[in-house]
């Protein structure tokens, strides 16, 4: 048996589920070979319990291991670094929970793996207030503000899924959202610690806008459109204040 | 600054604050390079302090050298540019597979021990010490299997040192683990290993299958070492000399002191050991 052979095999059955299996033969007859297979189940469902502590907690830990192992052998990982592991989990409980009690899990699973994101991503300095506020109105309209490259955000407009994904990471006394409407949310990385903010739609739109390349005069005059609401100065100032931004870019005159 | 590595210990970021802190002489710390392969954040910045007061040892669990396939491109890359970044004392790996058609199982998967397949070892292994600019020590890793082998362990890997210019992690756990799985010698195993080519030792606990029926014993690192695997470690020290130990600990974390004194011991066992060999410095 050549090493692809043998490796081919034993990866095939270290896959299978109990009952498809076929008449176990070669290593996989052997009852050491329920050791490889524990380990390396248990290992890619651990990754996605730990990866996702929102969800655990919401779900508990019974549900939590059964779905995290048909996740795992759904798509098992594609390399060693599991802190990137799991990102087809949010899509995977959606279609898990279709019609279900609980359609606004896969959101909350959605804001778990943006903070895993923005916990491992690039360091960069953060844009603060100040430095808006010294450039006159003129150039600040034609610059460009960069996201920080640990920002992450996402709207989501049918639940609250920011104050509910809060709820489950702080183990909040009292789960319920204040509110049951669409809610966005702003993970943010100004030093070291990862920071969450409940934001609106229209901060949503502002920093795709800015992730878009477009100058801040564009960016807040499309969101304005759009937005009857919008503040632009307090909308600005909210993100800036959360380390949204890394850079100002200016065109060269 | 030179610094003897003595016996070390496998670092968890949950006792970060005491390792930091940590003075014992010869200490240095252990972590597995995967969990580091990041842009940035707390944890790179944590791993970047910890080098900034110990040595390091970076001991990679995927790279897959027992693969039919070459290990991964970009994973060599990026292990290339955290190796560069912290500029560990030691870099390891393991005689095991884990990958296969773009897929990676979190475990050590056995390697049959043909000649093909030494020639597929020896071949990643180069791969992979081109791509660090350095040599690396291949670690055994624990059996739970009888396999078609052509070729013993320690030839084996004796014969992988002599094509790849490698060096060895013994891991003494894992040969008292597979000698009771497989019904073989761990003495004989530890008299046959060439000191010469020991770059670390390891040591951990083990603890027997949950279904007793199979008799088997895991290679868990969720308990303290037990005698007769302290007893190898003194037998293959008294032979070849003292070499960077270290000590593994993942599950069921005891209290940092508690295993603060199980690596001491270690360190009693490397210092009652002959100087016979150079020490790996840092």
């Amino acid at each position: 048996m050549t090493l692809v052979e043998f490796q081919t095999a034993f990866w095939r059955d270290l896959w299978a589920e109990a009952d498809d299996r076929a008449p176990p033969e070669g290593p996989a007859a052997q009852p050491g070979f329920a050791v490889y297979r524990n380990t390396v189940l248990k290992g890619c469902a651990e990754a996605l319990v730990s990866l996702y502590p929102a969800v655990h907690r919401l779900v508990g830990d019974d549900w939590m291991r059964a779905v995290a192992l048909d996740a795992a052998r759904a798509a098992p990982p594609a390399g060693g670094d599991l802190q990137h592991y799991g990102a087809h989990f949010p899509a995977f409980l959606d279609q898990a929970l279709a019609g279900g009690d609980w359609p606004w899990l896969g959101e909350v699973a959605r804001l778990d793996r943006l903070w895993s994101e923005c916990h491992v991503a690039a360091d960069a300095p953060v844009l603060d207030l100040h430095t808006i506020a010294a450039l006159d109105p003129g150039r600040l309209a034609t610059a460009r503000l960069v996201p920080h490259p640990a920002a992450r955000w996402r709207w989501c407009a049918d639940w609250p899924a920011f104050s509910l994904w809060q709820a489950a990471r702080t183990a909040a006394a009292d789960p319920n959202p204040p509110c049951w409407h669409g809610q966005g949310a702003l993970l943010t990385r100004p030093a070291g610690a990862v920071l969450g903010l409940a934001i609106d739609s229209a901060d949503c739109a502002l920093l795709e806008a800015c992730a878009a390349g477009q100058t801040l005069g564009e960016a807040l005059d499309a969101v304005q459109a759009r937005h009857a609401c919008f503040d632009p100065g307090a909308s600005l100032g909210r993100l800036l204040q959360q380390g949204a931004f890394a850079a100002l870019t200016e065109m060269p005159s | 600054m030179t610094r003897a590595l003595g016996a070390g210990l496998g670092f968890k970021p949950e006792f970060a604050e005491d390792a930091l802190a940590a003075r014992d002489p010869g200490l240095w710390f252990e972590v597995h390079p995967e969990n580091y392969l990041v842009a940035g954040g707390p944890r790179l910045a944590l791993l970047e302090a910890l080098r900034s007061t110990h040595p390091l040892s970076l001991h990679g669990v995927s790279a897959s050298l027992g693969g039919a396939a070459p290990p991964d491109a970009d994973h060599l890359r990026r292990l290339a540019a955290l190796v560069d970044r912290v500029a560990p004392a030691l870099v390891s790996e393991h005689l095991a597979w884990s990958r296969a058609g773009g897929a990676y199982a979190p475990d050590l998967l056995p390697v049959p021990r043909t000649t093909e397949a030494l020639r597929r070892v020896v071949a990643n292994v180069s791969r992979l010490q081109d791509a660090l600019r350095r040599p690396v020590a291949i670690e055994n890793p624990s059996h739970y299997l009888r396999l078609d082998h052509a070729w013993g362990e320690v030839d084996f890997l004796h014969e992988l040192v002599r094509r790849s210019g490698c060096g060895l992690l013994v891991d003494v756990n894992n040969v008292f683990v597979s000698a009771s799985n497989l019904g073989l010698d761990a003495a004989a195993w530890i008299d046959a290993i060439d000191g010469d080519a020991v770059m670390e030792i390891h040591v951990a606990g083990h603890r027997p299958d949950a279904d007793p029926s199979t008799g088997l014993l895991i290679d868990s690192h969720d308990a303290p070492v037990v005698a007769p695997v302290w007893a190898l470690l003194e037998r293959l020290t008294a032979r070849i000399g003292p070499r960077p130990t270290l000590l593994e600990r993942d599950g069921h974390l005891p209290p940092f002191a508690e295993l603060i004194a199980e690596r001491g011991r270690a360190q009693s066992v490397l210092a009652a050991a002959p100087r016979l060999a150079l020490e790996v410095t840092a």
